[in-house]
């Protein structure tokens, strides 16, 4: 009786077990394969010839003389692609944080309204979302024009493909993904618990720092996460703000399968940056766990 | 006990408005003194917690003022207030551990760490938990976590503790200890403690004095002795303890002195002052346990009478039902033991004797 209900159970798993089993393990070991696999000359690779040049090329490359000197070139994509990225979670925790304090502290009516408006940005394309912003932020755009008009010379904002503007553009898209966990976290916090900080002497300030953000604090970590992972795989939006000056990781990736028809790299550039992630998470949740709220 | 530490002068407290107005407090006025263990005792819904977040400053009076030594607290925030609160969920913070949250009310005060770890020290010895420090809020039973908020509001040394039924979550043996406990806190500490139950037992055997409330009023304040033996309305009468009402007429008892004559003729004498003012229909009120059965040949005519109509034995004493007539009904304890009178059965002709100072004239 209990193994028929279990395998009727499992029945109800087994669509999705399937799907991502076939649709992200399969490519996924392909990947890892093309990675390891010599590359053809006119793009692909050539199958069944091993080599391990993509991983080698990622830190070295050959002189003339065919000796290996260390090439920081793809190291400094990464490096400002996590850059970026850490900017951006920054900047979308500053904009998320008090937001969703705020949706958390209204009537319960209105809260649903406003957690509503967090998500409309979905509801439009990111491509459309992109260009708009390159509308808002480029050279006598509406933001310059604003200024102008206000008085304020600006002599042209220049900051339309900078990395600011990637960062600017990346933290719209994401601070929904910052205000909703947060938000989650703040709207379980038992107000009482606000209240014994004050009945026991602590200002707002200090009733914030001791209380109310270290019980957000999975809420905070959580958004963060979900800010920065994307991020640095990120490809439409520094394409465009960045106009391409400012490459991130999946811009490489990106010209390496394209333009630059080194399968092998792109697919080795893929998995360390899948490394790198894993990498930091396990890191994190290490941490995590260490804190006293988790022994509960 | 002379030192008035918490006054609050009228105090109304109304919440929402239009349609949706609900007066949770009514012009309540009452003094709190100096190291006092203050209770306020009431139905659920008559307004104790507002009192106490009154005080606590967590809400604003609609009118009226608390003074606290005198000053009106009137718009003083709560972390401005030496007052601390024992919440009734406890709401100690998770994700500080026992001793963190001790310190935490001395912390905001500038108390030095190594300070505050002493009086943290001192605070879990005194409910009895030193062995806990170190441990999160989650790894403490219900009973440990009650005692930790005390702990934590007691060591910032307040002036004054509200405690909102802090011991409503715990089993009953856990409850009576917690009572003991408490009152000892308050005698060794000397601060002065504004307790809330709506256990009326609880309520007598902790409290210096006690306030019994009723949708949003004090009908009566006094120590707990005084709220049962001499209580002022019915309500009062009847949510302590057991009581009789017995509805009759203001007369001269002769010497002075006045009584009540019942409905069947019957005369009851009283030791009680009303004023010579008064006329006309009163209850009076007499605890069963203050009443005595005679056998109903033994009566003179003066003495209320009735017939047993039942008798429950509860071991320590027996309980009689006295059919009075007229749909009226009386109940009588009577100690069992030694010296106890003869029983008597289902029944029986009885007199009832009661003695001037166990009835009590109603003010309702
Ligand atoms: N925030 C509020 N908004 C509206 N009405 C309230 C609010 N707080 C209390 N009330 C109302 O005020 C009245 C008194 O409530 P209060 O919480 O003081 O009762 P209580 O005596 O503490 O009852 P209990 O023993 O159940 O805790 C109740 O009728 C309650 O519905
Ligand atoms: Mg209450």
């Amino acid at each position: 009786m209990g193994n028929l209900i279990r395998s009727k159970r499992f029945w109800l798993v087994a669509p999705a077990v399937v799907y991502i089993g076939f649709f992200m393990a399969v490519p996924l070991l392909q990947m890892a394969y093309v990675s390891m696999l010599e590359r053809g000359d006119y793009g692909g690779v050539n199958w069944g010839v091993f080599s391990m040049d993509a991983y080698i090329s990622f830190i070295f490359e050959r002189d003339l003389m065919d000796n290996l000197v260390v090439n920081t070139d793809y190291l400094e994509i990464f490096a400002r692609s996590f850059g970026l990225s850490a900017m951006t979670t920054v900047f979308a925790l500053l904009l998320g944080f008090p937001t969703a304090f705020y949706i958390s502290t209204q009537p319960q009516s209105r809260r649903n309204f406003l957690i509503f408006l967090v998500t409309i940005p979905f509801w439009t394309n990111i491509l459309v979302r992109n260009y708009a912003w390159m509308l808002l932020l480029r050279n006598g755009g509406l933001i310059d024009g604003a200024l102008n008009w206000m008085g304020i010379e600006t002599g042209g904002l220049d900051v339309l493909y900078t990395p600011y503007a990637v960062s600017i553009g990346l933290t719209y898209t994401y601070l929904p993904f910052m205000v909703l966990p947060i938000y989650a976290s703040l709207e379980k916090l038992d107000h009482r618990l606000v209240e014994a900080a004050f009945d026991l002497g602590a200002d707002k300030r200090r009733a914030m720092s001791r209380v109310i953000l270290p019980l957000a604090a999975p809420g905070i970590a959580a958004g963060s996460i979900l800010v920065f992972i994307p991020c640095l795989g990120a490809y439409v939006t520094p394409e465009l703000l960045g106009g391409g000056k400012f490459m991130m990781i999946a811009n490489l990736i990106g010209s390496q399968f394209g333009a630059a028809r080194n399968w092998p790299l792109g697919a080795g550039l893929g998995f360390v940056l899948l490394a790198l992630v894993l990498i930091s998470m396990m890191v994190y949740s290490f941490k995590f766990k260490s804190l006293p709220e988790e022994s509960r | 006990m002379s030192d008035v530490v918490i006054s609050a002068r009228s105090v109304g407290k109304t919440f929402g408005s239009g349609a949706d107005k609900v007066t949770a407090l009514d012009s309540v006025s009452v003094d709190i003194f100096q190291n006092e263990f203050f209770t306020m005792l009431g139905p659920s819904g008559c307004g104790k917690t507002t009192l106490l977040r009154l005080i606590g400053g967590f809400e604003q009076a609609t009118s009226g003022q608390i003074l606290l030594e005198g000053k009106a607290l009137n718009d003083l925030p709560p972390f401005k207030r030496p007052i601390n609160t024992v919440f009734q969920s406890y709401a100690l913070f998770p994700h500080l551990t026992v001793k963190q949250n001790i310190t935490f009310g001395l912390e905001m005060q500038g108390t030095s760490r190594k300070q505050a770890d002493g009086r943290a020290e001192e605070m879990l010895e005194l409910v009895r938990l030193e062995e806990y420090g170190d441990r999160v809020p989650s790894q403490l039973s219900g009973g440990q976590q009650q005692r930790i908020a005390l702990a934590r509001a007691l060591a910032p040394a307040p002036k004054v503790l509200l405690l909102d039924e802090p011991l409503s979550a715990l089993d009953l043996k856990l409850r009576k200890e917690m009572q003991v406990e408490l009152k000892r806190l308050q005698t060794e500490t000397g601060i002065t403690f504004v307790f809330v139950t709506h256990d009326q037992e609880e309520a007598l055997a902790m409290s210096d004095r006690i306030a019994v409330m009723k949708s949003g009023e004090i009908l009566q304040i006094g120590a707990p002795r005084e709220i049962y033996e001499a209580p002022t309305h019915r309500f009062v009468a009847d949510f302590i303890g057991d009581s009789n009402f017995l509805v009759g007429e203001l007369v001269d008892g002769g010497a002075g002195e006045r009584a009540v004559k019942l409905a069947g003729g019957s005369v009851i004498a009283l030791s009680q002052d009303v004023s010579d003012q008064r006329k006309g229909p009163v209850t009076v009120s007499v605890r069963p346990e203050r009443l005595g059965l005679i056998a109903g040949n033994d009566a003179n005519a003066d003495q209320l009478t009735g017939t047993v109509s039942t008798v429950i034995y509860f071991g320590t004493d027996t309980t009689y039902q006295i059919d009075l007539g007229n749909d009226a009904r009386l109940t009588v304890r009577m100690q069992n033991g030694a010296g106890a009178k003869a029983d008597f059965a289902e029944g029986d002709r009885v007199a009832i004797t009661m003695s001037p100072d166990a009835v009590r004239v109603l003010a309702d």
